[in-house]
């Protein structure tokens, strides 16, 4: 199939590392005030998504004005361990942690920087994602908010990075069973890669756009490991067909598919924490059959495609060229994309 | 490096009354005694990897396990390749399928279960994070090898050479594969002594089990990783201010 989209030309996970610009490092969010405490700016609003820094996501993401960084760029919380490689570092180690208001609810926000070391989790980076979940259990959010945008476990500091992502699915969970929502908003450059998309796999909800992937082994690693016939990492209409947002929708593995804007992940988290599912011991039985039952319906299928038709949408060939609007009309149409298994 | 312990001589130390443990497919579930009471042992052997189809029947072991009602404690036993890489894994959406093993287990330890993983060969990446690495406490027993990644594929990556990256290696502990280096990073709580029962061990571990996550302080007291729990702490209390 050819790549009949033009996100299907866009870089796949794992970036270049480029650190972020110490210029926009510590400054709070002051642009577009609407009037109103409780909205967010209108033209900001309309920004891609996918595009957007890390810090402009959230600030836009955010009611106009509302955000406050913990262990912001201006304490220089930077890795300890990126200099014995001699690679540059960045004064926010490639995530942004704060409090603000949705809606005027008050929240917590961690927010990956897909452009800093891929958005990997190194040391100091996975430390901020943990003490941000830890926090929620003593201020007791209305919701905790992870915007991923990550190729995985950072290799320099590959144990800490491990070891963290285990800490956060630990502290996820904690969060959860008192009864707060962790919702995962998903559509940056770097997708939701590698022990990402595991911590992905344990918040309650999941928005993810059509550029948002979500997978362990990213299309580089399966074909390193198991050659092109395996899997092509070229063939971005493959990888937007195996591990797209599109397809994580309509088999149930995200919650809702928005439009690349910040407007839209914003009216989609809304939506998502307030209907977030329990962490308890239904829930979980109730994902044990989810995914039983996807395996047997599906697991001699070779392609996204022949899933979605097996799901009953009439033309699954048409399906990574519709338009937004069209492609959630059709989601909605499929039961299987929706439930409180998670 | 030791020479690593299998699975059965372990089973044979852990239960000397008995057991009733099957390997099926390289995934491991079965009981045992441990002190008057019911042991409950999940795991993969013969470095496994774990794919969707394996990491569902794991959490339907300790789901079964949770709605017995006797939090019997469960023993998370490793000795696994990394997550199963593949076009089909990733299709049916492994990422699911691990974090839901995860869950399974984080929410057994929150039931009252307690949860001790035991790696006693090698580990990495997803399947590790999804096993041993989500149980309350990690043992390890000498001859283990966690690692996320091998050398060679870091040297790819990082394009520096391998040569360069051993002896780095032989200096820093938060990126080199090898048990030493988790232990030192906090991830493995404690390496047990094949010398000695392990039924006792175990009990010890489970008597002693730390009230919450601990990885961070140990790390930080190892060395392994010198700024984590600091950061975090930080974290917490500024949220905790304003």
């Amino acid at each position: 199939m050819a790549p009949t989209d033009p996100n299907h030309a866009r870089p796949i996970g794992d970036d270049p590392s480029s650190p972020i610009a110490p210029a926009t490092a510590g400054r709070r969010s002051s642009a577009g005030r609407t009037g109103s405490d409780h909205r967010s700016d209108p033209v900001r609003l309309e920004m891609s998504w996918y595009e957007a820094s890390a810090r402009q996501r959230v600030a836009a993401f955010l009611d106009a004005d509302t955000f406050e960084e913990f262990v912001g760029p201006t304490e220089r919380a930077m890795s300890p361990h990126l200099p014995l490689f001699e690679l540059p570092r960045a004064f926010d180690d490639g995530i942004v942690v704060g409090r603000g208001r949705l809606d005027g609810k008050p929240v917590l926000v961690a927010a990956q920087e897909g452009r800093f070391m891929g958005g990997a989790f190194g040391e100091v980076h996975g430390a901020k994602l943990v003490g941000l979940l830890r926090a929620a259990l003593e201020v007791r959010p209305a919701a905790v908010l992870i915007l991923f945008d990550t190729g995985g476990v950072r290799l320099q500091e590959a144990n800490a990075g491990e070891t963290a992502i285990a800490e956060a699915m630990r502290a996820i969970t904690e969060v959860r069973a008192a009864g707060i929502p962790v919702v995962g908003l998903i559509g940056g450059r770097a997708g939701a890669y590698g022990g990402g998309g595991l911590i992905a796999g344990t918040c309650a909800r999941l928005a993810v756009s059509e550029s948002g992937r979500i997978s362990v082994s990213g299309p580089e690693v399966i074909e390193t490991n198991r050659g092109a016939e395996e899997f092509d990492s070229r063939d971005r209409a493959l990888v937007w067909r195996t591990m797209g947002g599109k397809h994580r929708r309509l088999t149930g593995g995200a919650d809702a598919y928005v439009a690349d804007t910040v407007a839209a992940f914003r009216d989609a988290a809304l939506d998502l924490i307030a209907r977030a599912p329990a962490f308890d011991l239904a829930t979980l039985e109730a994902e044990q059959a989810r995914l039983e039952a996807r395996l047997t319906r599906f697991g001699t299928c070779r392609d996204g495609a022949d899933i979605w038709a097996r799901l009953g949408i009439n033309d699954a060939q048409a399906v990574p060229a519709m338009t937004d609007a069209a492609f959630t009309e059709i989601a909605a149409g499929v039961p299987e994309a929706s439930h409180d298994a998670r | 490096m030791p020479a690593k312990m299998a699975l059965d001589a372990i089973l044979a130390s852990l239960f000397p009354t008995g057991r009733s443990v099957a390997v099926t497919d390289g995934l491991i579930s079965g009981e045992g005694s441990l002190d008057g009471g019911r042991l409950v042992v999940v795991g993969i052997d013969g470095d496994t990897p774990l794919g969707v189809e394996g990491a569902l029947a794991l959490s339907r072991t300790v789901l079964d396990a949770m709605k017995v009602g006797d939090k019997a404690p469960i023993l998370v036993a490793v000795d696994s390749d990394s997550q199963r890489m593949s076009r089909r894994d990733e299709l049916l959406g492994l990422y699911e399928c691990l974090a839901h093993l995860a869950k399974t287990l984080l929410l057994a330890d929150r039931l009252g279960h307690p949860t001790v993983g035991l790696i006693y060969g090698h580990s990495a990446a997803g399947a590790f994070i999804a096993t041993a690495l989500a149980t309350r406490v990690l043992a390890a027993l000498p001859g283990a090898n966690p690692s996320v990644m091998d050398l060679p594929s870091v040297a790819r990556i990082t394009k520096l050479p391998l040569d360069k990256l051993e002896a780095m290696a032989a200096s820093t502990p938060v990126f080199a594969p090898g048990l030493d280096n988790m232990v030192a990073t906090g991830a493995v709580h404690a390496v047990l002594d094949p010398a000695q029962p392990l039924d006792a061990q175990l009990s010890a571990l489970i008597a002693d089990l730390p009230a919450g996550d601990t990885r961070d302080r140990l790390g930080r007291e190892r060395g392994g990783r010198p700024v984590a729990q600091a950061i975090a702490e930080r974290v917490v209390s500024q949220a905790r201010g304003g």
